[in-house]
Formats: C-alpha cells, sequence, structure tokens
C-alpha cells in the first residue's frame, strides 16, 4: 500500500508505450531526437532518463528502441489490447505476446 | 518518471525543457523550400541540391525517421525499368494509369517507371541496402543471379513481370539524410509549415515562400524561396480519433495530418478528387496495429490455416508464387474470403485464422519473416517483440485477425485504400496550378507507394530547381505574415478552453455523420454549416499549453481545413462513382459515362470554385514524358 495517497486525474492510457531501465539507461536522448511524435522530453538533470510527456500518442514505431545505443536501456512496451496471438503448431496450444 | 503519479509523488510538474520563443522571428532565404522531410521531400531537396542550388528542408519531426515510409520499407514497387524485368516501363506505367476505372495519376506513375529504377540505383550509391550481395537469399524463389535483387511475387507470382523489388528499406531514411547534409541542404527538423505565402498576399498568386514554428520553443521561421514544393502526404485522420491511442488512429503516423493539403487550399492551389474515402481497414488503434493478413509482406507466401490447422482455398489475396491472388487487399467481402467466412459460418473451418509459417520452406519463411518483415516500416520492433516472447517462425503460427476484427463501420473511414485518393492536381512539371508551388509523393492526388514518392521527389526537385534558376525573389507580405501569426499563436495565448483531442473528435464525428455512407446535398452541407460552426464557434477557445500541444492543435485545424474540402468536393460529384467508394443517395446511378472525370476544388476569394478535367488529362504518357524530359538520362534508353 502506497504510504500517502495522491489526488491526481485520471492519466492517459496507455501510459507507457516504452520502459526505460534507469540503471542502465545513461540518459544520451538518442531516443528524444530520433522519435517522431516527441513522446518523449528530456530530464532537467543530465544523465537520467528521458521523461515520457506524450505516451498516447505513441505510433509503435520502434525508433527509439531501434537507435537506443545502450542495450537493454529501453524496451518496447505493447498496450495489452494490442499484444497479439500465436499459436504453437505442434500441440495447438496458444501464447500472447 | 512515466506518468502523472510520478508527478504528484515529486510533488511538482517539470518545466518545459526547450527555451520558450513564442513570436520570435526569423527569416531564412533559400532557392528552393521543401515543406517535409519523408521520402518524397529528401529525395526533392537532394535533387535541387544536385543542381548546386540552395535548399532548405522543414521537417516537423525528425528526418532521419520521420514519415509513413522513415523506420522501413520491404517493397520497391512498380520498378519495370530495372534489368531483370520483364515488361516495358511505358506500357507498365500505362496499365497502373488505367487501373481503377481510370482514376489514376497518369503523370506520377510515368514518371515512377521510367525513373524510379535510377532512383534505386542513386538510394544504393548513397548506402541504401538494395541487393543480396551476401547470397543470403540466393535459394528464395525471387532471388535473381543477374542482378542479386531478389523479387517479390507481387504482380509477379508466375515471375511473369519482376517488377517489384524486397529491399532492405531501414538502411533508407539515414542514407537519404546524410545524403542532404553532404550536398549542404540546410535541415530544419521540428518545425511544423502552417501556410503558404503568396505574391502580394493575394490567393491563387505565385507562392514566394511558407511559415512556420519550432515545436519544441514555438519560434516562428519565415521562409523566402524562388520555388516550394509541397512533401507533407495527404493522408489524415478525418474520420476517426482513438483518444486511447491517438497516434493510432489511422495507418499513417499522427505527423500526418493533411497540413500540405490545407495550406495549398487556403493558398487557391488546385486539389483533385478530396471526395473519395473508405472503409477504415488496416492498423490503427481501433484495430489491431499488427497488420496480420492484409496481404501485406506479413503474409507473403504463407499459408492460412484454421485454428485445426486446416488449409484455406487458395485465392487469398496474399502475394503467393504459383498462385493468381483475387484483386483487392485481405479485406472480408468477396471472393476467396467470402468463401471461408460462409465455411466458418457452417463449421467447416473453425476460427481463429493463423499464418502457417512452419508449413512454409524454411528460405521463403526466412524471406518473410527475417528478412520483409524486420524491413518494412516500423515492423521489425513488431517482429522482436513477437520473438522475445517465445514465437519461433519455424514451429508457430501466426494468429491473423480477419473475421474476428470484423469490416469497419462505413462511418469509421480514411482516405486511403490503394492509391486512389485524393491530393494536389499537378501538371507534367509535377508544378501545381500556382506559379513556383510544386508537389511530389502521396501529397498528389491518387499517389502510389514509396519508390512513387522517391521518384516523383527526385523529379519536383528537378523541376523546381529549373524554375528557380530562370527567376528571382518576391517580396513576401508582411500582412500576410501577421495573418499567419495571429493563426498560429491563438492557442498559446489562452490558458484554458477546449484541447486539441476534443476538437480532433469533434471534426470527425461531423465527418462521420456528415459524409460517410449516406451522401446527399442536405448531409454534405449540413456537414459544411457544422465544421464552420467549429471553426467559429470552437476553434477560437483551442488552447496550447505548450509548443507541442499548440502542433497538435495546429494539425488540428488542417484537418478542419482538409474536411471542408473534402466537403466542397463531395457536393461537387453529383454523381455515384464506385471507384471512388462514393454512393451519393440523390445520384443514384453507379458511373453514368458523364461522371468518369477529374472533380477539383480550388478556392478563389475564399470562396470554393470546382472545377474538372477529363480521367486522361495527362495525354499521351510517354510522347508527353519525353517531351518534357529531353534532358534526362536515366538507365531506360526505350
Ligand atoms: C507501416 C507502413 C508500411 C509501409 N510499407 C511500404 C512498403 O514496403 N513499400 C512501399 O512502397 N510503401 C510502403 N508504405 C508507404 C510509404 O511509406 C509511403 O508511400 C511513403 O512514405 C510516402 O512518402 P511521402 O514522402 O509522400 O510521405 P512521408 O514519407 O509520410 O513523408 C511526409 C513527411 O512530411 C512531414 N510533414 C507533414 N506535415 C508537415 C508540416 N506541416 N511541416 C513539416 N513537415 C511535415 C512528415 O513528418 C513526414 O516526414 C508503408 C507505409 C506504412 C505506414
Ligand atoms: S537512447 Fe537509450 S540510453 Fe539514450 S536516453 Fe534513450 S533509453 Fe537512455
Ligand atoms: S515507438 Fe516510435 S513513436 Fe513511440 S516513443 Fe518510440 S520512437 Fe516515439
Amino acid at each position: 500500500m502506497p504510504e500517502t495517497v495522491y489526488a491526481v486525474p485520471n492519466i492517459p492510457t496507455p501510459n507507457r508505450p516504452v520502459i526505460i531501465d534507469a540503471i542502465i539507461c545513461t540518459g544520451c536522448n538518442d531516443c528524444v531526437e530520433v522519435c517522431p511524435i516527441d513522446v518523449f522530453i528530456p530530464a532537467a538533470e543530465r544523465g537520467e532518463p528521458p521523461i515520457l510527456l506524450h505516451p498516447e500518442e505513441c505510433w509503435y514505431c520502434g525508433c527509439c528502441v531501434n537507435h537506443c545505443p545502450t542495450g537493454g536501456a529501453i524496451k518496447i512496451n505493447w498496450p495489452i489490447q494490442q499484444r497479439g496471438y500465436w499459436q504453437r503448431a505442434s500441440t495447438g496450444q496458444n501464447f500472447r505476446v | 518518471m512515466a506518468n502523472w503519479h510520478d508527478y504528484a509523488v515529486r510533488g511538482r510538474v517539470p518545466e518545459w525543457p526547450y527555451p520558450i520563443r513564442y513570436e520570435n522571428e526569423q527569416v531564412i532565404e533559400t532557392d528552393v523550400l521543401v515543406l517535409g522531410g519523408g521520402i518524397a521531400g529528401c529525395w526533392a531537396a537532394i535533387a535541387a541540391a544536385s543542381e548546386g542550388l540552395r535548399v532548405v528542408l522543414v521537417e516537423k519531426s525528425a528526418t532521419i525517421r520521420s514519415g509513413a515510409g522513415g523506420p522501413g520499407c520491404d517493397h520497391w514497387c512498380d520498378a519495370p525499368a530495372n534489368p531483370s524485368s520483364k515488361v516495358d516501363p511505358d506500357d507498365w506505367a500505362q496499365r497502373l494509369a488505367s487501373a481503377n476505372g481510370g482514376y489514376a495519376n497518369g503523370i506520377g506513375r510515368q514518371i515512377q517507371c521510367r525513373e524510379n529504377y535510377d532512383t534505386i540505383l542513386e538510394l544504393e550509391r548513397m548506402g541504401g541496402k538494395i541487393r543480396d550481395t551476401e547470397g543470403e537469399f540466393k535459394a528464395a524463389e525471387g532471388y535473381d543471379e543477374k542482378t542479386k535483387f531478389v523479387f517479390s511475387p507481387r504482380s509477379n507470382p508466375f515471375h511473369e513481370s519482376n517488377v517489384v523489388m524486397r529491399v532492405w528499406g531501414t538502411t533508407f531514411k539515414p542514407a537519404l539524410k546524410r545524403e542532404c547534409q553532404r550536398l549542404g541542404v540546410t535541415i530544419y527538423d521540428r518545425v511544423m509549415a502552417t501556410g503558404l505565402l503568396n505574391e502580394a498576399g493575394a490567393q491563387g498568386q505565385r507562392v514566394v515562400g511558407a511559415t512556420g514554428f519550432n515545436n519544441r520553443t514555438g519560434e516562428f521561421t519565415v521562409f523566402k524561396a524562388k520555388a516550394t514544393i509541397l512533401c507533407m502526404s495527404g493522408s489524415a485522420p478525418i474520420w476517426t480519433f482513438d483518444t486511447e491511442l491517438a497516434a493510432l488512429s489511422t495507418f499513417r503516423p499522427r505527423t500526418l495530418s493533411g497540413d500540405g493539403i490545407a495550406m495549398a487550399w487556403r493558398a487557391g492551389a488546385e486539389l483533385a478528387l478530396l471526395e473519395k474515402s473508405e472503409r477504415h481497414r488496416l492498423g490503427g488503434g481501433h484495430k489491431h496495429h499488427w497488420y496480420a493478413g492484409a496481404g501485406d509482406a506479413s503474409y507473403e507466401n504463407v499459408p492460412l490455416v484454421d485454428a485445426n490447422g486446416k488449409v484455406l482455398p487458395g485465392g487469398l489475396s496474399l502475394p503467393h508464387w504459383g498462385r493468381k491472388s483475387d484483386p483487392g487487399d485481405g479485406r472480408v467481402g468477396g471472393g476467396a474470403w467470402e468463401q471461408v467466412r460462409e465455411g466458418v459460418l457452417k463449421g467447416e473451418y473453425e476460427l481463429p485464422i493463423y499464418g502457417d509459417f512452419p508449413a512454409m520452406a524454411p528460405i521463403e519463411r526466412n524471406v518473410t519473416w527475417k528478412f520483409l518483415l524486420r524491413e518494412e516500416s516500423g515492423t521489425k520492433i513488431i517482429v522482436d517483440s513477437y520473438e522475445e516472447s517465445g514465437f519461433d517462425a519455424a514451429k508457430d503460427r501466426l494468429m491473423a485477425y480477419q473475421l474476428l476484427e470484423g469490416t469497419s463501420p462505413p462511418q469509421w473511414r480514411e482516405i486511403y485504400r490503394g492509391v486512389e485518393r485524393g491530393g494536389v492536381m499537378i501538371d507534367w512539371d509535377l508544378k501545381t496550378n500556382l506559379d513556383g508551388l510544386y508537389a511530389a509523393g502521396e501529397q498528389l492526388f491518387v499517389a502510389g507507394d514509396h519508390s512513387f514518392a522517391a521518384a516523383t521527389g527526385r523529379y519536383a526537385g528537378r523541376k523546381a530547381a529549373a524554375y528557380a534558376l530562370e527567376v528571382s525573389h518576391a517580396a513576401i507580405s508582411r500582412e500576410q505574415v501577421a495573418k499567419e501569426k495571429a493563426r498560429v499563436y491563438g492557442p498559446a495565448k489562452r490558458t484554458e478552453g477546449i484541447d486539441w483531442k476534443e476538437l480532433h473528435a469533434a471534426i470527425a464525428r461531423v465527418m462521420q455523420w456528415f459524409c460517410a455512407e449516406y451522401k446527399t446535398e442536405r448531409l454534405l452541407k449540413m456537414g459544411l454549416e457544422s465544421l464552420n460552426e467549429i471553426e467559429q464557434r470552437w476553434v477560437p477557445h483551442l488552447y496550447a499549453s505548450d509548443p507541442h500541444k499548440l502542433l497538435r492543435g495546429m494539425e488540428d485545424l488542417s484537418i478542419l481545413n482538409y474536411a471542408q474540402a473534402i466537403l466542397h468536393s463531395s457536393l461537387a460529384r453529383k454523381a455515384s462513382t464506385q471507384w471512388l467508394d462514393f454512393q451519393r443517395i440523390d445520384y443514384p446511378e453507379m458511373d453514368p459515362p458523364e461522371s468518369n472525370k477529374l472533380t477539383t476544388i480550388k478556392l478563389e476569394n475564399d470562396q470554393a470554385v470546382p472545377g474538372e478535367r477529363p480521367l486522361n488529362y495527362a495525354g499521351h504518357l510517354k510522347k508527353n514524358y519525353e517531351a518534357h524530359n529531353r534532358d534526362y538520362t536515366g538507365v531506360w534508353k526505350g
């Protein structure tokens, strides 16, 4: 349970089109510069991961992930409603992204 | 910090990270001004700069990956001048120009067929990958030993044409940007072009530049140019808007908001066939973004099976070696798909449908899964996501969403099907009716695809450069600039009102009600009145709390103007036309001969003036192309 409950408006959803690992990310802002939509803004503090300011505008093009020079720093995070299914041919079992 | 909750926990929201420079103005002078740095725009800038002219490229996002084709491209279509092609470029252009009942852009098609092979060779010199030099796909059916091109079964299931090449398109956009820089093109990224400047500020006069603002700082720029090329694409989410997945409202990215159409319209340029729209089909938040089974690369050569592995009948419209497919794009509603639907209802097939990758020959599977789907625009991340979740194309079948998603309601429309859609009207120089104004790529009416955009961009750059060499700069009208500044900064001055999402949804609703399945004079006029009401009553309340929201708000204003032009165009077509998915209840006869023409529309003294051209207004394609390009030297020698 959170210690303090804040009064915040509903947040736009989906609000995490990508997940940045703050430990691995070097804050180089390459993803900020390549994003065609300007989903991110750079953080005020140097070296900090960028901020996802306009998450619901993401086109899910993957350019930020593909251009990140630091392996494992950023991952795409598909909205649940957009996650696709597949079937293992040998068993008929279904899986989902 | 990822969302509002994090902001709250930190106790403060961050300050805007970029300096705010609203109303600061800079004036830039250039010979050729290219608006839109997508595929056509980069090529236009490169071609004009190659002629030794000063070139400015204005891109609202980041040129390196902007536009529909920024992330990639897996098919270079309709390249009949390639050395392994089995068809004649002029014949192929004529074939494309005769498709869709002749509602086609013969000029653009002729340019594409004659020049897109030269274009791709230039792209290769810039670092774009177009051949399988390592022989990775040597054993694949489309591999061509002579050229090392890997051909697609598109328009080629029996190897009868060899016109569509599979390419490594993720390499293209960075290569184009590098070439622009090498040639000294000045690139203005994150600057949205907002309006064209006419000589003396008068609608319908020569275009002498444009205005724009930086969507991070808000700074205003006046670009003075001898020639201006519109390359902002004609796509826009006019009928659909999803507030949850705002950028997925259509197949194309949100940055394509019809700004080029809106500014051409306001400047007095002639637009053609804007009345064309159709049911929403591919991708988008309303549907599955993974446009599975759409007849595109995702299922090229992939057999489709039912839930129990039963093979669906052939002829489904997926490009496939050795099999003729239905025309169309895998939409349910006819031919083999109707057979599947009936079979499902009778219990012959069980849903869902899957793409049976494991059943394919490994080399063909690799072509589709490892090559095409890694290179197509925006699909690499999809393929990677599947694989990271454990999908293995050798073992797993990929689910397809046909039938499950159904057809869209007819009110969810978009401008696209394949290619027959409205846009800017041009002549054989890709010049509009306004002096100094050119257009290329998906900005044109009935444009083609990536290679069409590249070839027409390159051509427009060449022609605009030739014009710019002949003319001098003209004065810009300060009055027109001041008017545009007031329009652009209105929302930034307000601190409350309605935001861009509400405005966009309002426009989309009007279009769904008054310009969708049911079209009559009365409904279309009501639509126009409703849009005018939005303009007068609600737009003055639009507010934007930072330059990015201002960008989105200005995009809405483009969408609004675009929608108005669509309604004028729809009123002008007093007939039903199957090729345009256009049904007027008050003119029920389908395709009466006198209606087979291009409708055009333009503003004169702010009044919409309809016009028309015969479908074959381009005349004899080969003769006219050659007459306009006597000095052009390319690979094709005739
Ligand atoms: C997912 C997907 C896959 C595709 N795959 C293929 C394929 O494999 N083969 C193929 O042939 N075609 C493909 N296409 C189509 C192809 O990408 C387009 O035909 C091509 O990009 C059109 O080029 P264009 O220059 O006209 O428009 P775009 O490349 O979209 O460029 C338009 C540019 O204008 C900019 N812009 C817009 N408004 C403004 C403004 N106001 N100010 C400044 N800049 C502005 C945009 O940011 C954008 O960069 C695909 C499209 C999509 C969406
Ligand atoms: S590109 Fe990668 S390392 Fe750089 S800021 Fe973005 S996530 Fe962090
Ligand atoms: S996926 Fe594309 S649109 Fe979304 S944040 Fe990354 S670069 Fe931007």
